[in-house]
């Protein structure tokens, strides 16, 4: 997978946040086997200096995010700051339209990518599966698509499976990335089989009694989730179809 | 001159954003800063002053998802 003219080749990327521990953390990021771990920017407090030599060790490419940014200017304002501290141009564009939902901002979202692309970023827009809004996404200067499984945290899974495979099947070519509301490594999977890229997520795998072995499942999930897509799954059928030949079965008197 | 800093009221006698940092302790080269709510950039801290009631946020890496 490419993205932004970066190879990746893990397709789990994982966040950060609400870990019971920085050292789960880190093993949690290790045994996810990802390439790419988000992060955000909050005012200076306790532990902020280990938390970066955390991430400098996974050895993660950082994708910095919006995350509790209401308004475009918001969210242009930290991405900026992302980008002089993190040393990345890469900006995981969330604009929050709601505050019990997080569902994504569609028209402050478009704005505020407008300008960061044109800044030189490389936006990584949390979305939705609206495929007009996608396409203005592109036409801003997107080179991939966030859209969401469902509300944040909230372990849905696919709410949509149908308008995913949807926009799936609009955008063929463009890197798509599920963020957001992956609860258990059977809808990772299933994400992949629908076609997506990647998964990002981050709630399933810190809130889990075991953060290391649910980022190992998760990883194991995404991977084989993205080889029954190649491999190319058997079509869906209404009625039953034995498996074992009729023919040259024994006729029993 | 009293600003606000990540949100809290202080009496600063500093009159530029570099400054500011190393009176209030930050560690300048792991931060990132804005005034009313534009970006200021680490070059550009020297040179911009600060008025009365100023904005300021700092900000550091932190846990995301």
């Amino acid at each position: 997978m490419r993205l932004y003219g970066i190879d990746i080749a893990s397709r789990l990327f994982l966040g950060t946040a609400q870990y019971p521990s920085p050292a789960i953390l880190a093993e949690a990021i290790a045994a996810s086997g990802t390439e790419v771990i988000t992060v955000s920017l909050r005012r200076e407090g306790a532990g902020g200096a280990a938390f970066r030599e955390l991430i400098a060790a996974s050895g993660c490419r950082i994708l910095p995010n919006t995350a509790g940014c209401h308004t475009a200017r918001d969210a242009i304002t930290t991405a900026r700051m992302a980008r002089e501290l993190f040393g990345t141009a890469w900006i995981k564009l969330e604009v929050i339209g709601h505050a019990d939902t997080l569902q994504p901002d569609p028209f402050a979202l478009l704005e505020a990518a407008r300008v960061l692309c044109a800044e030189g970023f490389s936006v990584f827009p949390y979305t939705t599966e609206d495929l007009i809004l996608g396409e203005k996404l592109v036409e801003a200067g997107c080179e991939v698509l966030m859209p969401w499984g469902a509300p944040i945290g909230s372990g849905q899974g696919l709410r949509n499976p149908e308008g995913l495979r949807s926009m799936r099947a609009h955008f063929p070519d463009l890197p798509l990335v599920i963020d957001a509301g992956i609860g258990a490594p059977s809808q990772a999977a299933l994400a992949m089989e629908l076609g997506f890229d990647a998964v990002l997520l981050n709630t399933a795998v810190a809130k889990a009694t075991d953060p290391v072995a649910m980022a190992r499942a998760f990883g194991q999930a995404v991977g084989a989730g993205r080889v029954a897509r190649e491999a190319g799954l058997m079509p869906r059928r209404d009625m039953a179809q034995p498996s074992t030949p009729i023919f040259g079965m024994a006729e029993f008197p | 001159m009293r600003l606000e800093v990540n949100g809290e009221a202080v009496e600063v006698a500093a009159t530029n954003l570099a400054d500011l940092l190393t009176e209030r302790g930050f560690d300048a080269a792991s931060v990132a800063t804005a005034l009313n709510g534009d970006f200021v950039p680490a070059p550009a801290r020297a040179a911009t002053a600060l008025g009365e009631g100023a904005k300021v946020e700092v900000l550091a890496p932190m846990q995301g998802g």
